[in-house]
């Protein structure tokens, strides 16, 4: 536990340090970002705070002087943004590609400045940095006034919930100090930002450069009646109580040392959890009495949000990770559908359909995005309807778990609101959602059970049902060879059935083109059906194209504890272009088809698939007497 | 102790330690082989305190790994047999047998040579051979212009390297834990640390650390404005060079060949945050690998240095 007071201290040093101590672990939090447009002089502006608030240090000035020579410099022959623009690349560059963290205190308070780019391709950057940030610097350069990036900023920033905004007007030196073009920016911005719902929004006219109106108030602009930006900074007021929000406690380790002591470690995200407290688990709704708050310096009586303990509770209940404990009568909302704003972060855009990992708090779930309601212009606010998202883009979606999960519309709680969703198979971060509603339909829908199960159905036929998928590219062979397989099967009399692309979407997947979006759909539908087929004791041969890894996966999730087996023919494209069966691909390279697989679509081969057949060495007979050993065997 | 206090709003410190502990537990319970990077300074110091008390009562749940470059002070490694006995956590240490070998050293072969062989391949041969998918490090975002961008939880390709432009990005707390085959995370958990807060957090929390941070006479040459203690009688000396005793300490420790003293009488804790506040160079600046080429530091890091 942090020593709150001066133990018995000789020293006079240590005396005096245990005043200044108190002050230190009295010192207030402020974390802040800075925004806006390329060239508006964000570096430079955390530079001259950091410079002015003197905590540039002697070596690292001496070599910033000698990096400024032949730079854009100030009056005191430094260019600051050398001081935040860590990497090579970027000082190459001459712009700010990565979010940077930055440190730097007063008499009054500690900040943590997260500086973010204002290149449009990195937007994400600053919503992550928002993220983590209660008021928001944006910048706008005095000479140009409002862009499309500062108006694409201060969507992210009331998407992602900063609350408190100040609009630095910089470069003000650049237009003789006119109290003119500040005040007109400064009414463009607040009509502007009218709907975005932030709590507070001051207008601070500044050079970066020459330090106007940074640490004391510019005497070249006496018409500036307000207070100058750093002692702006240390006086508000941020912080919304977490501590009185109901309590969320995301069970984060299980702490089993021995048999004696089973308690669950994690950080309050909010609210107040005390010793004697009745808590419920949200998913099972078991609930239990706390009986010790745990930590190394001694129990507690009590825990608030923030605190990093670990709660012992009176009962066996079964609890893991992933679970949350609330109080009974304000519990999370707990649901397998819900209703969230999704700024995507990745190069490929976010399908309909597609199976990603969610992570909300500490759950992690596969999960889909069932529909794309809309995109909003993050420029225009417009929105517009769209079937995929996007880098940069950010749309209202409708998402599907597999599993129910335990989370808060983000408004009310930005911890157990906000998601992340991950490719399953690169594992990339690909894009940030804000959860708007919990969607019912869901939990009135139940699966209905009869008697009559798939055992019963496959003792009748006196077959394993099973799941044959094939994949590969158009005139691989998959086809011919799922042809010779179901009449060796037909004529020992197991019961087969075979699902074609071609002739699937002749009939239920007619309504499908073949962007990427709808062999997605393709997929799902057809992993549906074949499903169902085996669940009726058949031995179903799919046999599809089936580009995509994500689709293939979940190919295989639908399936459940169904047996499948994916086989890959692979067979090379020259191959498979010089057969050519259906003359598709000589369209295709005539460019009468679009979108066709190998030649403009891309055809992901599998990592580990259960069999390969070697199309272009073996005929079709002798790999489907390969496979069909696999099968039987 | 055991009260906790009537206001709700934790203090800067307390908030920073429940953020490393929340850290520290994700990746305990997220990865496979976790390991965690002890390099006996005081931030391994701050780092092995939050450890403990992230998992107690549990016993920390993952080794602690030391690359042993054979050039360390010889305070620092009675320090880290002390502590490893005393709190009883899994200390694996590791030295480079090829540098053994060959007798690699930061005189014969530079300090940017010995570095890369004795510390940067010496730390990579350790985490394969140990098949860790997480290595967590007391790095600092305050300490060095590119850690300022690195994430907290920091993508390894299966080589070990750094990708600054390919980095995911970190929202609110939710880190992105998933790997695959090969692949490792490095965690930074004092990552929103500074210098500052970890002086003042030692004082408060009563952290032992290694005694070379306070002023003592000590043997030093003077090189080129750099002190170097001499710390054995490998260091070879100049003709008509004699060690003198000078009251120094340390802001950084490493290989002492390469670890700079600074002249100073703070020999307690309080006289050392006293002397750092009114002093006037960063931390960094006693190590002289930094200062090899320009940009050093991110170079070293894309090779995969800590």
């Amino acid at each position: 536990m942090l020593r709150a007071t001066t133990p018995a201290l000789e020293a006079s040093a240590d005396t005096d340090i245990a005043l200044w101590l108190e002050q230190q672990t009295g010192k207030s939090l402020l974390r802040f970002l800075t925004c806006g447009s390329v060239d508006d002089g964000k570096s430079t502006l955390i530079g001259r705070l950091l410079y002015d608030s003197q905590l540039i240090l002697d070596d690292q000035l001496a070599s910033l002087r000698n990096e400024s020579r032949n730079r854009h410099v100030g009056e005191e022959g430094i260019d600051f943004s050398l001081l935040v623009d860590g990497l090579t690349a970027e000082r190459e560059q001459g712009i700010t590609i990565d979010v940077a963290y930055r440190f730097f205190s007063t008499d009054k308070r500690k900040f943590i400045v997260a500086d973010t780019p204002g290149h449009e391709q990195y937007t994400r950057n600053m919503a992550t940095g928002a993220s983590n940030s209660d008021l928001a610097l944006l910048l706008v350069d005095a000479r140009k006034g409002l862009l499309t990036q500062t108006r694409r900023h201060s969507f992210i920033l009331s998407l992602i919930g900063v609350k408190h905004i100040v609009l630095v007007v910089n470069k003000i030196d650049l237009v003789d100090y006119s109290q003119e073009v500040f005040e007109t920016i400064v009414s463009d911005y607040r009509a502007f930002a009218q709907e975005l719902g932030f709590k507070t929004l001051n207008a601070v006219p500044v050079s970066a450069l020459r330090g106007d109106n940074i640490v004391t108030r510019s005497e070249r602009m006496p018409w500036y009646k307000g207070e100058p930006l750093l002692p702006y900074l240390e006086a508000i007021e941020v912080s919304e109580d977490r501590a009185v929000q109901p309590l969320r406690f995301p069970v984060q380790w299980v702490n089993r040392p021995n048999l004696d002591f089973r308690g669950f470690s994690g950080t309050v995200a909010s609210g107040v959890v005390a010793v004697g407290d009745e808590v419920l688990v949200a998913a099972s709704r078991k609930p239990a009495v706390v009986r010790r708050v745990v930590t190394m310096d001694g129990d507690l009586d009590r825990a608030v949000a923030g605190q990093a303990v670990t709660l012992v509770l009176d009962r066996e209940v079964d609890i893991s990770r992933g679970d949350m404990l609330a109080h009974p009568g304000a519990v999370p909302e707990f649901s397998n559908q819900f209703q969230a704003r999704l700024i995507w972060m990745n190069d490929e855009p976010a399908y309909p359909g597609r199976s990603y990992l969610l992570k909300i708090g500490t759950q992690l779930v596969p999960a889909t995005i069932t529909g794309l309601k809309f995109r909003t212009n993050v420029n225009t606010l417009e929105k517009s309807a769209a079937k995929t998202l996007e880098l940069n883009e950010v749309g209202t979606v409708t998402v599907a778990t597999d599993k129910p999960i335990a989370f808060d519309p983000y408004t009310e709680n930005g911890l157990t609101g906000g998601f992340i969703l991950i490719d399953r198979i690169s594992n990339r971060t690909l894009g940030a959602g804000t959860i708007d509603f919990g969607l019912r339909r869901a939990q009135n829908l139940t699966y209905q059970t009869f008697d009559v199960n798939r055992q019963v159905r496959a003792q009748m036929k006196a077959q394993t049902p099973r799941i044959v998928w094939f994949t590969g590219l158009s005139g691989s062979g998959k086809s011919t060879i799922a042809n010779l397989i179901e009449k060796r099967l037909t004529a020992e009399g197991r019961h087969a059935y075979i699902l074609d692309g071609d002739n699937v979407r002749h009939g239920l997947n007619k309504d499908l083109g073949f962007t990427d979006t709808d062999r997605i759909e393709n997929i799902r539908r057809v992993a549906e059906v074949a499903k169902l087929m085996a669940d009726a004791g058949l031995i179903v041969l799919v046999s599809f194209i089936s580009p995509f890894r994500n689709e293939r996966r979940m190919a295989r999730e639908i399936a459940g504890d169904i047996d499948f087996l994916e086989v890959y023919v692979d067979t090379p494209l020259e191959v498979c272009e010089a057969r050519d069966p259906k003359g598709l691909y000589a369209k295709a390279r005539a460019g009468q088809i679009k979108n066709f697989t190998g030649i403009d679509s891309a055809f992901e081969p599998p990592e580990r698939a259960d069999v390969v057949l070697n199309g272009a060495e073996h005929d079709p007979v002798e790999l489907a007497d390969e496979l069909y050993g696999r099968l039987t065997g | 102790m055991g009260q906790v206090t009537a206001q709700p709003q934790l203090s800067h410190l307390r908030l920073l330690e429940s953020e490393s502990i929340e850290i520290l537990r994700e990746v305990a319970a997220s990865f496979d082989r976790p390991v965690m990077m002890y390099s006996i300074g005081k931030d391994s110091s701050v780092l092995l305190h939050l450890a403990r008390k992230a998992f107690y009562p549990s016993k920390i749940p993952f080794p602690l790994l030391h690359i042993d470059t054979t050039w360390k002070f010889r305070e620092m490694i009675a320090f880290r047999d002390r502590m490893a006995e005393e709190y009883g956590f899994d200390l694996i240490t590791h030295t480079n047998p090829d540098g053994l070998r060959d007798n690699i050293n930061p005189f014969d072969h530079g300090s940017s040579r010995y570095t890369d062989i004795m510390k940067t391949a010496a730390l990579r041969q350790a985490l394969t051979a140990g098949k860790y998918d997480a290595a967590i490090g007391g790095a600092r975002r305050d300490e060095e212009k590119s850690r300022a961008k690195e994430r907290i939880f920091s993508h390894r390709n299966a080589s070990h390297a750094w990708d600054p432009k390919n980095q995911r990005p970190e929202l609110w707390r939710l880190f992105n834990t998933r790997l695959n085959p090969g692949e490792s995370m490095r965690v930074f958990p004092i990552s929103n640390w500074t210098e500052l807060d970890i002086w003042t957090y030692i004082y408060a929390e009563d952290i032992p650390i290694v005694p070379l941070y306070f002023a003592r006479p000590r043997p030093v040459v003077e090189r080129q404005g750099t002190l170097i203690m001499v710390d054995d009688d490998r260091l070879p000396l100049a003709k008509g060079e004699t060690p003198r005793e000078e009251m120094v300490r340390f802001r950084t420790l490493g290989c002492y060949p390469l670890t700079g003293a600074i002249r100073s009488d703070a020999a307690t804790l309080a006289e050392i945050i006293m002397e750092m506040q009114a002093s006037r160079t960063s931390e960094r600046q006693g190590r002289l690998i930094d200062s090899d080429q320009a940009g050093s530091m991110e170079k070293k890091k894309q090779e995969g240095y800590f």
